[in-house]
């Protein structure tokens, strides 16, 4: 009877502990997204609580020395501009180990966010706690959530990463459209190429 | 005019390399690499020129080429690298490091499609890998941190 007992608080132990483990590779669209508290280049630390009127956020993970987000820096600074009095705050966050890829320190970010004049909070992931949450594999990586941090969209800003002249589809803006008509973004999920992200092994 | 002269350019500049790199502009053109059935073992290896931790890795691939391109193993190095980075990029690489494997160009902008079509798996990070023979199947979306690494795989697959 005790053995019983055992095994049965062991299950109970067991299934409580998957429901409160999340499931692995991050977040996936309709999930709730954890509010941070991360440091940026002006030193002072941002968390989404901080925006009490925001209507959503767009989370954008990136760093310095990827060159596919250095072809985007630019239309993130115009995202910014467009969405922030829009109720939309952009927040970038660098999720890369400076150990193994020193280009993308913190004092390498405060050089980045002054030559491209960032407007938004460029964040860095100190002991890369936020980023395995969200499930952010590469740079860039966007992640759309609305203003209950329900992730409503997640994967490339557009469908041209070479060239914003060459851009057919700006997913991110489409699936912002979405949200300020009551809709669900379609598509809420996309894929382009991107840098990984450095972590050890 | 100047895509006419773009093209012929192009044409050029890969006949004047000493490996000749074929570019691939559509992902269907190049899907047939990924599921050749002739009893080899495929190893496809996506990377680029700006890809650091891709660059790291690829000594561990050339090797793999070397020891077992006699042995029913044919490497494929799939750069990532724009079209118009060839000449100016990817060929000058290719010469640095004397690399030996197959290397092609695969640069349809329609990731969102193609990354799928390779495997569902794939973020779209790089380096990522296929390893292939007939039916059986890897994908791995990592950097391999050794030869014996790679090669452990390699050997799944004989």
């Amino acid at each position: 009877m005790k053995k019983l007992m055992t095994l049965f608080s062991l299950l109970v132990a067991i299934s409580v502990s998957m429901a409160f483990t999340p499931a692995s590779g991050g977040y996936k669209v309709g999930d709730t997204a954890t509010d941070f508290s991360l440091k940026g280049v002006d030193g002072k630390f941002v968390s989404m609580s901080d925006y009490k009127d925001a209507k959503g956020f767009i989370i954008i993970f990136t760093c310095n020395t990827c060159p596919v987000v250095k072809q985007y820096e630019d239309r993130i600074n115009a995202l910014h501009e467009k969405y922030a009095d829009q109720g939309y705050p952009l927040i970038a966050i660098n999720p890369n180990d400076p150990s193994i890829q020193p280009g993308d320190s913190m004092e390498k970010m405060k050089v980045r966010a002054k030559e491209k004049g960032f407007k938004f909070p460029y964040l860095f992931d100190a002991g890369q706690t936020v980023y395995p949450q969200y499930g952010a594999t590469k740079t860039p990586h966007v992640f759309l959530l609305d203003a209950s941090l329900i992730v409503r969209y997640i994967g490339a800003i557009d469908d041209n990463a070479r060239s914003a002249e060459s851009v057919g589809v700006k997913y991110l803006e489409n699936a912002i459209a979405a949200l300020e008509k009551g809709k669900n973004p379609d598509p809420n999920f996309t894929k382009a190429v991107g840098c990984s992200i450095k972590a050890k092994a | 005019m100047r895509k006419l002269f773009l093209l012929l350019a192009f044409c050029l500049s890969i006949q004047l390399t000493g490996q000749d790199v074929v570019v691939f502009e559509k992902f269907d053109d190049f899907e047939e690499l990924l599921y050749k059935d002739d009893g080899k073992t495929y190893v496809i290896n996506f990377w680029a020129t700006w890809c650091a931790p891709c660059i790291k890795e690829l000594p561990f691939f050339e090797k793999i080429h070397e020891k077992y391109k006699d042995k029913n193993v044919k490497v494929i190095l799939a750069s990532l690298d724009y079209k118009e980075h060839l000449e100016r990029k990817v060929v000058p690489f290719i010469k640095q490091k004397g690399l030996k494997s197959e290397v092609v160009l695969m640069d349809d902008p329609n990731a969102n499609v193609w990354i799928d079509k390779v495997d569902k798996r794939w973020s779209g990070a790089i380096p990522a890998t296929v390893f292939y023979n007939g039916k059986n199947r890897k994908f791995m979306e990592q950097e391999f941190s050794s030869f014996e690494e790679l090669e452990s795989v390699v050997l799944e697959f004989k």
